[in-house]
């Protein structure tokens, strides 16, 4: 069991930011997301992108801003729980809350921060009859945990992005045949991967099928065979395989935070913004581009603006006896969780004679 | 300033005949998102970076559009449900040349 202060589900640039804001006020955060990394979409789709609405940045790559924050936080010391998506939120009898993954690791905290942006990333499903019954075992996977599993096997990836270009090399080494199908004859990755590719498959090692796409999917409980056609080629192709991986990006889905009994509006969070960002549930407060009240706007610099009112909300729900006044970091400096001291450089005093 | 008229066949099969204003630095993706013609969150979902496909159209008249771009040809190469006419809709921008464009909006 993990236990916290501020549990904070999304680790996006709204989510570590709140750990910043905690931080000041010497509350301890955890963060959950479904994404191996933290960034959240900044991460995962644009690292590379520039962002120019941060306050103070006139320009800034969404990866480096990524890598900013997590430089800002370090001192405070947040947890993650990175890979696994939050999948349920209970009350309990103390007042605090009880937050469970798909994976069944256990949160426990007397505040829950969404943060979750559009939701949690799942991969993008190929629209194919039956490719259901082949998923867990039956040899179709959307996502590589373990690549030994495919040691000595046969192995189909289909798609056309860095994803699909990694794999492709990288399973070359371990798997006993490795098939690339994409639908266009050029790929959208990095370069080094690109040209790795083309060497591959010229050493025979990767078999390339482009342009082309997957129609179909055979076998009775286990995955037999893929079939591929060729572009403007009606003669299909049977593949005999043992697993396919069809590794067409992530997509942002809203998720099991649909079920914890908060009001949703427009795939959203109805909050307070009145007051501090707070749901329907007292104690769960939602902040970033998960949210929604009017005048609403999905913006990183917003999100940062709502991670800190809400953070003072927070705090006086956890310490309801305590007086409070906000200090400026200037003022007061920051103090780690880590023994890590900052503030700023004291004034020298001496006479000029 | 002048409006446009675009019809868009919303993803239950309802056409909208919408005016569409062309000195507001908007596209078609947007357009769609200003008359909430689809859910938020099942468009647009990377903000217009040509980088997630939800905003894929189907262009049924016969305008001629502007050219796709490397990064619009390569997201629709991943996408799903991809036809001859497919376009990204935050790829086209509102252009007085738009006057009557018909389209539809690819499923989720």
């Amino acid at each position: 069991m993990i236990t916290t202060d501020i549990l904070i589900i999304g680790a996006g640039p709204t989510g570590l930011f709140t750990v910043f804001e905690a931080g000041l006020l010497k509350l301890k955060c955890h963060l959950i997301d479904a994404l191996p990394q933290p960034g959240g979409q900044c991460s995962e789709i644009y690292p590379k992108k520039p962002i120019y609405d941060i306050p103070g940045f006139p320009e800034v790559l969404a990866g480096t801003l990524v890598d900013n924050l997590m430089g800002q936080i370090k001192a405070f010391e947040p947890g993650f729980t990175l890979g696994e998506r939050a999948d349920t939120l209970e009350k309990l009898e103390d007042g605090t809350f009880l937050v469970t993954t798909n994976k069944g690791t256990k949160h426990k905290a007397p505040i829950v921060a969404i943060a979750g942006g559009l939701g949690s990333f799942e991969p993008r499903k190929p629209l194919l009859d039956g490719i259901g019954k082949f998923e867990g075992n039956g040899g179709v996977a959307y996502i590589i945990k373990d690549p030994e599993v495919y040691r000595d096997k046969k192995v189909l990836i289909a798609g056309g992005g860095d994803s699909a270009l990694d794999w492709s090399i990288f399973l070359a080494d371990i798997a006993s045949e490795v098939t690339l199908v994409h639908r266009r004859n050029e790929f959208r990755g990095a370069l080094d991967s690109v040209e790795k590719v083309q060497s591959l498959k010229d050493l025979g090692k990767i078999n390339l099928i482009t342009p082309a796409e997957i129609i179909g999917l055979r076998g009775e409980d286990t995955l037999e065979s893929v079939i591929v056609r060729k572009t403007g080629e009606d003669e299909e192709i049977v593949k005999d395989v043992d697993a396919f991986i069809p590794l067409f990006g992530l997509s942002p889905k809203l998720g099991p935070i649909a079920d914890w009994g908060l009001e949703i509006e427009k795939n959203a969070i109805k909050v307070n913004n009145a007051l501090d960002y707070e749901t329907n549930i007292p104690g769960v407060y939602a902040i970033g581009d998960v949210n929604t009240y009017p005048g609403k706007l999905k913006l990183i610099l917003c999100g940062f603006h709502e991670a800190t009112l809400m953070c003072q909300s927070a705090y006086k729900k956890i310490h309801p006896d305590k007086k409070y006044v906000m200090k400026y970091t200037t003022v007061g400096g920051i103090t780690g969780f880590d023994g890590s001291k900052k503030e700023a450089p004291k004034a020298v005093v001496k006479a000029i004679v | 300033m002048s409006d446009v008229k675009i019809k868009i066949k919303d993803r239950d099969g309802v056409v909208h005949e919408v005016d569409a204003p062309t000195d507001m630095n908007m596209n078609i993706m947007e357009l769609v998102r200003a008359y909430e013609l689809a859910p938020e969150g099942t468009i647009g979902v990377c903000g217009g970076m040509a980088m997630c496909a939800s905003c894929q159209c189907y262009i049924t008249s016969e305008h001629k559009l502007p050219e796709m771009s490397d990064d619009e040809d390569a997201m629709l190469a991943e996408a799903f449900n991809v036809e001859d006419n497919s376009r990204l809709g935050c790829q086209i921008h509102l252009s007085e040349e738009l006057e009557g464009l018909e389209l539809e909006l690819a499923p989720e």
